[in-house]
């Protein structure tokens, strides 16, 4: 691949993380599904037999859990708040119906994903602690009943919402044009970087000489 | 349970509109009945149940209480448990309760299960573990208003009491039952049963026992083993019987209230996702190269302009 006009977003090592992510969760996802809705129940098979996906639900959740505390730590600088984030929520109408009329002030990640960021980090921190409450046979026989019991409800609906987000996350990423290729090969066009991320490309990917080239750290 | 896999009123983790079969359902509904007040705590019960149930528990510690073992196990069905009260008057009292599975009317057990048909309930009313299809979750345990249901360790599955389901379908009663030497236990139907329990508060109430009573807690339905006891108003003396046992309102939520909510969550956000997709077409960059030479002719990389094609096909949106 010729990368020479292309600007490498996110290194070898972020996507790394983040794919091997999208693997655990997606069979730690499918099978959870299969117990919340029994008549989803061929949907353990991703992981063998049922009761073979019921041993390793929880070992492959701690594998996303930990790449989601690599993640953390490789992204968070670009997802915290920034002001220019309430331009974006104001235009929030236009985003979504594909109407690129005036530079939003976009940094690397925009208000929406920032929120995504959040929300995946709560949800997965929830989907661990509660999971291990009631990880037998190993860890649930040091809680008492009605804590396992909350546990349950709690990590039903934690995994409800996240999944329900990375669906978003997932059409997102189908909608936005070049953002799955941007992800897979870690490179977007200019044009794209510029349209999307319009205060990252300024400040960061082609800074003129009266836009200092700024780092949120 | 082959010989009465045409009779399963309930199903763990089954669609009502896919139910088990259920087409021999002409069967009385049975119940155990156990009189505290006969039981001597002889453990006869607890011998029975191990040996038809070919159970073979480790043999455990003396914990310093007549408890032995001192709980149920994954292949211990059913425990004696011995509680020494003394009343107002400072008298000691003894008592004693057969401790296990309660065969619930409306199983919590059964209502938590995420494996199809691991957990079913025949029509007679016994609830049985279907343990090759059990998946070793633990769920039963959460779900089981009784505290009865237990994991074993070498093979990772929930165990307990079976009502001797295999003997009880052959018009057999239950081991317990047969073995117990002061007729403590009875078994019939769930309506003899009740009969037999009234006429036996009757005599101890004649003897002084006000608070005697039958408990078949309508919490859970019912139960299909029932007690009579002597303190019937105070049940929790009989070693943490619960007084008002009922499915947690939490196992209720995850089962009752999340599943339909979730479901249509997620008809709403495919649904929505597809409407936009559909409504604004795909977002492409519509903007050249900010670098490109202005006399050249924009390099666009083969996805950009790819997608620019698209885009000139498809102007939706872009008013």
């Amino acid at each position: 691949m010729d990368t020479k006009k292309l600007i490498l977003r996110t290194k070898f090592v972020d996507r790394m993380c983040h794919w091997t992510m999208v693997a655990c969760f997606f069979l730690v996802a499918m099978s959870g599904l299969s117990w919340f809705f029994p008549s989803l129940s061929w949907m353990n098979g991703v992981l063998g037999t049922p009761q073979l996906a019921r041993m390793l639900h929880p070992f492959l959740g701690t594998v996303v859990f930990v790449l989601l505390i690599c993640m953390f730590f490789r992204f968070v600088h670009h997802n915290m708040p920034v002001r220019t984030d309430v331009t974006w929520f104001r235009n929030i109408v236009d985003v979504l119906m594909n109407k690129h009329t005036k530079p939003l002030k976009i940094g690397k990640y925009n208000a929406g994903q920032k929120i995504l960021f959040w929300c995946i980090m709560a949800l997965i921190s929830a989907l661990f602690a509660t999971g291990v409450v009631a990880w037998r046979p190993y860890f649930a026989g040091y809680f008492p009943i009605p804590a396992i019991r909350l546990a349950l409800l709690a990590h039903s609906l934690a995994g409800l919402g996240l999944i329900l987000l990375v669906i978003g996350h997932i059409y997102m990423g189908i909608w936005v044009r070049g953002s799955v290729t941007g992800m897979l090969t870690g490179y977007v066009s200019r044009a794209w970087a510029k349209q999307h991320h319009d205060r990252w490309y300024e400040e960061e990917v082609a800074p003129s000489k009266d836009t200092p080239a700024k780092h949120h750290s | 349970m082959g010989m009465q896999s045409q009779d399963i009123i309930r199903r763990s983790a089954t669609n009502g509109l896919t139910p088990a079969p259920q087409a021999r359902d002409h069967q009385q509904e049975v119940a155990k009945l156990i009189d505290v007040s006969i039981c001597t705590g002889c453990k006869g019960c607890q011998v029975a149940c191990s040996e038809w149930n070919d159970l073979r528990d480790d043999v455990g510690h003396n914990v310093g209480v007549y408890d032995n073992p001192a709980d149920l196990t994954a292949e211990t069905w059913t425990v004696i448990r011995f509680d020494e009260v003394e009343d107002e008057s400072g008298t000691l009292e003894w008592l004693l309760r057969k401790e296990g599975c309660m065969h619930c009317e409306e199983p919590g057990c059964l209502k938590a299960c995420p494996s199809p048909g691991a957990i079913v309930q025949f029509a007679n009313g016994i609830v049985d573990f279907q343990s090759d299809q059990c998946i070793g979750c633990g769920y039963c345990i959460a779900g089981c208003p009784f505290d009865v249901p237990r994991i074993n360790k070498k093979d990772n599955k929930a165990y307990k009491c079976t009502l001797c389901a295999d003997r009880v379908s052959v018009g057999q009663e239950p081991a317990c039952v047969k073995t117990c030497p002061t007729g403590a236990i009875s078994f019939g139907s769930k309506a003899e049963m009740k009969d037999l329990a009234a006429t036996r508060i009757e005599e101890l109430k004649s003897r002084g026992h006000d608070g005697a009573g039958l408990y078949d807690p309508q919490g859970v339905g019912g139960t299909h083993v029932m007690y009579v006891l002597t303190h019937a108003d105070k049940p929790e003396m009989y070693h943490r019987l619960p007084k008002d046992p009922h499915i947690s309102p939490f196992v209720r939520g995850w089962k009752e209230w999340l599943k339909p909510v979730g479901a249509l969550g997620f008809i709403a956000t495919l649904a929505g996702a597809f409407a936009h997709y559909v409504g604004v077409g795909p977002n492409t960059v519509d903007i050249p190269d900010p670098e490109a030479e202005p006399a050249k002719q924009p390099e666009e990389k083969e996805t950009v302009a790819a997608s620019d094609t698209a885009q000139d096909e498809h102007p939706a949106g872009r008013e």
